[in-house]
């Protein structure tokens, strides 16, 4: 071990290797409920020859390597199950360029979302990326890789669909590049070559470590505002869902249900977050939004909750701020959420499965929704928010999100950016032969196994 | 259920019919049809005055008579179904406005100001104009009036009567003058002072204080603070809120307090009795188009005015107009924050 961190300290750095108890222990979870598992080192690489150098080092040891972004994923996929390094990307966090005829920036793979929304804000004003609902410092690359959404998704799909593009140093050390970047200086599309950038996306860490990333950015519009719509019945939800995303008027939309605060209880609420450059254009589509769902507020069955702008305000932050106040409900620091991918259609029934769970196992909960695409599919969530310090508490949650990850997985739905547990129900109802051909391809990229063992295994 | 009081003796005999021929928001094809949708009014009957209304109170303040033509007409709303909102919009915010039992007795001193549903404005309760006063705020002391905009004139009746009992628990049990004079308490809101005085009324609730509306308090207090008014000199466009109406006494008090501060009232087509909404209402009634309809004409006439100032009385007429009024160029601000300013406060 001392030859492994003398050899990283002459690849980074004195400063910016650490196998000191105490970041060892840092190092060792998350904020969810997965237990703690210490890596060997950590090292904070500042370029992609770095972690060239790093990965090449620790194929030829057989140790493993964890990359990690801002460590925010919940579910602990950056936890060092089989020991080894936790490669910290924060340090490789600089906005490249930003291409603003074709709209897309070049960030390097530990970019945070704040990093580039301020970068963004102060040198392109009329460009935004799409923001995840996690705290700013979560990156960017962490959050592609693991096939993230966020308040453009209703536009675009996935963080995954936005991204043009990657530079990615392989569990061997070499560097490679996926999308148009592969052949051209511009890095403006993954068409249309074969798209290598799947082999990356959605892995969890298992192939390799981005360091370079391409995202595709948006207009920023001037006027933006919000709609809140409120109904009872879940069996409507599908159907609702359908008609104001056929508008095709929103940049995001965003169900919720909560028993807290209790006014809440029992209501499902959809947030649609819209924008225009000018008023005429802001009023044009919230005219289509309310037009598609009129229906509904004729029969007086539905409709949009009344809200003076002042009120609006705390819903349009982005991040928004909600899930992170839920989070601290319990003032405990603990907070985790079953998201699964599934399509609308499996609303009602995703809503009652986590409605009964939350019941048998007693927890503190949330549930909601982000809609991806034109009414595509969605990350349907179940959160639930524990005390760290009260060890039943966590129990509790970890018994209802392993029960959560099972039901999503019955109706239809696939838990996304699965804790370990999760990951082999997964696994386990697979195709055999996609799981084959997932290990032949790991097989092929990572000969020695290394790259964030114990994860996404059959 | 329990019933306002209503005359339809009285209203049968009116020949105006002004509570419906001077609505600014429903047509009518002559005096005919309103004498014909009145009669299917008191009857019990459906009407498309009870689909149509925007809820603005006005009526309220139009009858020649006095007869709350406003209140009964809620009423026939709610036995007949007709509901303006979507039923999980208004049982939503049934839940949002419920009282919550969060009851702590205090020992007030007076000024005791009610600001009503708005803990957010505790800020506004400052010197000079409030020395020393006594404020409170919350769900617990709501005065429920908007449930007139629902057709939920059963809510009122259920939950006013406990709204009276948390204040005086609370706040003015012990804090009358003497053992044989009420206690006053100053509402900050229009809607409370309608609520403890109109409503009350219409609705038979017995009120165990006496309620001072905020207006006449900042008259009097004028008149003492007389010598620190430094006179604004400026030109302001009124917001006249729909609560208003049933306490019109109240305008004229506010002229007085306007022309004790140096500013001149706008003389414009949609104030006083002309007051137009401030479009909330209709929004929660999902009538956005007519909302938009209603901001523009209001906007445009603030404008034409000549006014520097939108200033509001009702809380949440300026919440639902601020952001646009300043867009305009017009600067925001409450009755009581505009009378701080000449103070110096």
């Amino acid at each position: 071990m001392d030859n492994l961190i003398k050899r990283l300290e002459e690849i980074v750095g004195p400063a910016h290797v650490s196998a000191a108890a105490e970041e060892r222990y840092f190092y060792s979870m998350d904020p969810g409920t997965m237990p703690a598992a210490p890596p060997d080192a950590v090292v904070m690489p500042k370029n992609t020859k770095e972690v060239s150098r790093i990965m090449a080092l620790a194929t030829e040891k057989g140790v493993p390597v964890v990359p990690m972004g801002a460590g925010l994923v919940l579910s602990g996929l950056t936890r060092a199950l089989k020991g080894g390094i936790i490669m910290d990307m924060k340090r490789m966090n600089r906005v490249i360029s930003v291409n603003p005829a074709s709209r897309y920036a070049i960030v390097e793979g530990g970019t945070s979302q704040g990093m580039l929304q301020t970068y963004l804000k102060k040198h392109h004003p009329g460009l935004k990326h799409s923001m995840p609902d996690a705290p700013p410092v979560a990156t960017i690359g962490g959050n592609i890789a693991i096939h993230g959404s966020g308040h453009l998704s209703v536009l675009a799909g996935f963080h995954t669909d936005m991204l043009n593009g990657m530079e990615v140093v392989l569990p061997t050390g070499e560097i490679v590049r996926t999308g148009s970047c592969s052949v051209s200086p511009d890095w403006f599309a993954r068409a249309p070559l074969p798209d290598l950038s799947g082999i990356f996306l959605g892995w969890s860490g298992t192939t390799g470590v981005i360091t370079k990333l391409s995202i595709k950015l948006f207009p920023k519009y001037k006027h933006n505002d919000l709609l809140v719509f409120v109904c009872e019945d879940a069996d409507l939800m599908p159907e609702i869902i359908s008609r104001l995303t056929s508008a095709q008027a929103a940049e995001d939309m965003t169900p919720w249900m909560t028993p807290k605060p209790f006014w809440a209880k029992g209501f499902l609420h959809i947030n649609i977050a819209y924008g225009g450059h000018t008023k005429e254009e802001l009023t044009f589509r919230r005219n289509l939004l309310r037009a598609s769902v009129k229906e509904y507020m004729d029969k007086k069955i539905a409709g949009f909750l009344p809200m003076p702008p002042p009120q609006k305000k705390r819903f349009m932050k982005l991040p928004s701020p909600d899930l992170a106040r839920f989070a601290d409900v319990k003032k405990g620091g603990g907070f985790e959420y079953v998201g699964a991918i599934m399509g609308i259609e499996r609303f009602p029934e995703a809503y009652r499965a986590g409605l009964e769970i939350a019941e048998k196992h007693g927890v503190t909960w949330s549930m909601g929704a982000r809609i991806i695409g034109a009414g595509h599919c969605m990350m349907f969530f179940y959160a639930y928010a524990f005390n760290r310090a009260d060890k039943q508490d966590v129990a509790r949650a970890q018994a209802a999100l392993e029960e959560t990850n099972a039901a999503a997985l019955l109706i239809g739905g696939i838990p996304w950016k699965a804790e370990a547990p999760a990951q082999k129900q997964i696994m386990a109802k697979m195709d055999p032969s996609t799981r084959d051909l997932m290990d032949r391809v790991r097989g092929m990229i990572d000969p020695a196994g290394i790259m964030n063992p114990g994860n996404l295994e059959t | 259920m329990q019933s306002v009081i209503f005359h339809p003796d009285l209203c049968a005999s009116c020949k105006s019919i002004s509570c419906l021929m001077r609505c600014q928001y429903i047509e009518f094809s002559g005096i005919d049809e309103a004498r014909a949708e009145r009669k299917k009014i008191n009857s019990g009957l459906d009407s498309r005055v009870l689909h149509e209304c925007l809820t603005c109170y006005s009526c309220q303040e139009y009858c020649p008579n006095g007869n709350n033509p406003f209140f009964f007409l809620v009423e026939q709303q709610e036995k007949l179904g007709i509901l303006p909102a979507p039923i999980p919009i208004v049982k939503e915010q049934l839940a949002m406005m419920a009282p919550r039992g969060r009851l702590e007795p205090q020992k007030a001193h007076a000024p005791v100001v009610d600001m009503c549903a708005f803990p957010m404005l505790t800020g506004c309760i400052r010197p000079p104009l409030f020395e020393n006063a006594s404020v409170f705020s919350g769900t617990d002391f709501f005065c429920n009036i908007m449930w007139l905009h629902f057709a939920k004139n059963s809510t009122i009746f259920e939950r006013v009567p406990k709204m009276i009992e948390n204040i005086m628990t609370c706040y003015l049990k012990d804090s009358g003058p003497d053992e044989h004079s009420m206690a006053e308490l100053i509402c900050f809101h229009d809607e409370c002072y309608g609520t403890y005085t109109t409503v009350a009324n219409a609705y038979s609730i017995p009120v165990p204080f006496k309620p001072i509306h905020l207006f006449d308090y900042i008259d009097k207090k004028l008149d003492e603070l007389s010598g620190k008014i430094k006179p604004l000199n400026a030109v302001i466009a009124y917001q006249r809120p729909c609560s208003n109406r049933l306490i019109p006494e109240t305008d004229k008090t506010l002229d007085r307090i306007f022309e004790k501060i140096g500013v001149t009232r706008a003389a414009r087509k949609y104030d006083r009795q002309n007051a137009l909404c401030c479009g909330g209402v209709p929004r929660a009634h999902q009538r956005d188009d007519f909302a938009d309809e209603l901001l523009e004409k209001n906007l445009n006439d603030m404008v034409a005015s000549g006014a520097t100032y939108c200033v509001f009385n009702c809380p949440f007429c300026m919440a639902t107009l601020a952001e646009a009024v300043a867009e305009k160029g017009l600067f925001p601000i409450l009755v009581s924050d505009l009378v701080q300013t000449a103070l110096g406060g």
